[in-house]
């Protein structure tokens, strides 16, 4: 058992040295690339909104996401 | 065991150290690093400027506080360039198109080049946007801003005034 918890300490070592070693540095003047549009998580609200609007209505349902309404694919 | 996590304690502190390393910016420069870089009207170089008080500003179209400098700097520049001021703009947008649309709105009187890959900056280590560096007659670095703030012109003019000799 000793053992096991051992290994799993070395690991998770292991990982922690590897996850340091992947820091990057953004300079300043590469912040204009983080800030473009295409960086956001969501870059086209409208058309995810639209997409969501199709998939939840023909589902018979909404929920759980950013859009309200019945069901009925009429709001 | 215990050769076995010091082992891997050494490895975390020294992986650490390179991530730390990396991040860090030298901000104790004396003499300005030299440059030579294009503008509208072919190349600048710091060497050619020897002599002269150069307030040397990094900038970005996307820089907010850059659209506040600007108009500062035109008018110090017009103020004290009979007496051997110059300023280079140094713009660092990777897309020269939104420099060029930020040139056409403000016209700075004074010198633009442009550094889209940023060497210059990584060779002055710029901290942040807007940066910008007063150098004296003799390519020394005197004083050094890291953004801009329109309440302390006065002393970024004073420190100006003050590098010229006397």
């Amino acid at each position: 058992m000793k053992t096991i918890i051992r290994w799993k300490l070395r690991l998770l070592l292991i990982f922690l040295s590897f996850t340091a070693f992947g820091c990057a540095t953004i300079h300043p003047w590469d912040r204009d690339l983080l800030a473009e549009k295409k960086m956001s998580l969501n870059p086209s609200p409208m058309v995810r909104a639209v997409d969501n609007h199709i998939y939840f209505s023909k589902e018979g349902s909404t929920g759980g996401d950013d859009i309200g309404g019945g069901g009925c694919g009429c709001n | 065991m215990k050769q076995w996590s010091r082992s891997f304690f050494i490895l975390l502190v020294l992986a650490l150290s390179v991530a730390a390393k990396s991040a860090k910016i030298p901000t104790d420069l004396k003499t300005a690093p030299p440059f030579d870089l294009p503008t509208r009207s072919g190349n600048i170089s710091l060497d050619s400027l020897r002599g002269k008080v150069v307030l040397i500003d990094f900038w970005a179209s996307w820089c907010a506080p850059c659209r506040q400098s600007f108009p500062w700097m035109s008018k110090v520049y017009d103020r004290y360039k009979s007496k051997g001021f110059e300023i280079v703009a140094i713009n660092l947008d990777k897309n020269k198109d939104l420099a060029d649309d930020f040139i056409f709105e403000f016209s700075p009187p004074f010198t633009v080049a442009f550094d889209p890959e940023g060497k210059t900056a990584e060779a002055y280590g710029v901290p942040a946007m807007p940066s910008s560096y007063i150098v004296n007659q003799d390519g020394t670095i005197i004083h050094s801003h890291a953004g801009f703030d329109p309440k302390k012109t006065d002393i970024v003019e004073k420190e100006i005034q003050e590098a010229f000799p006397r």
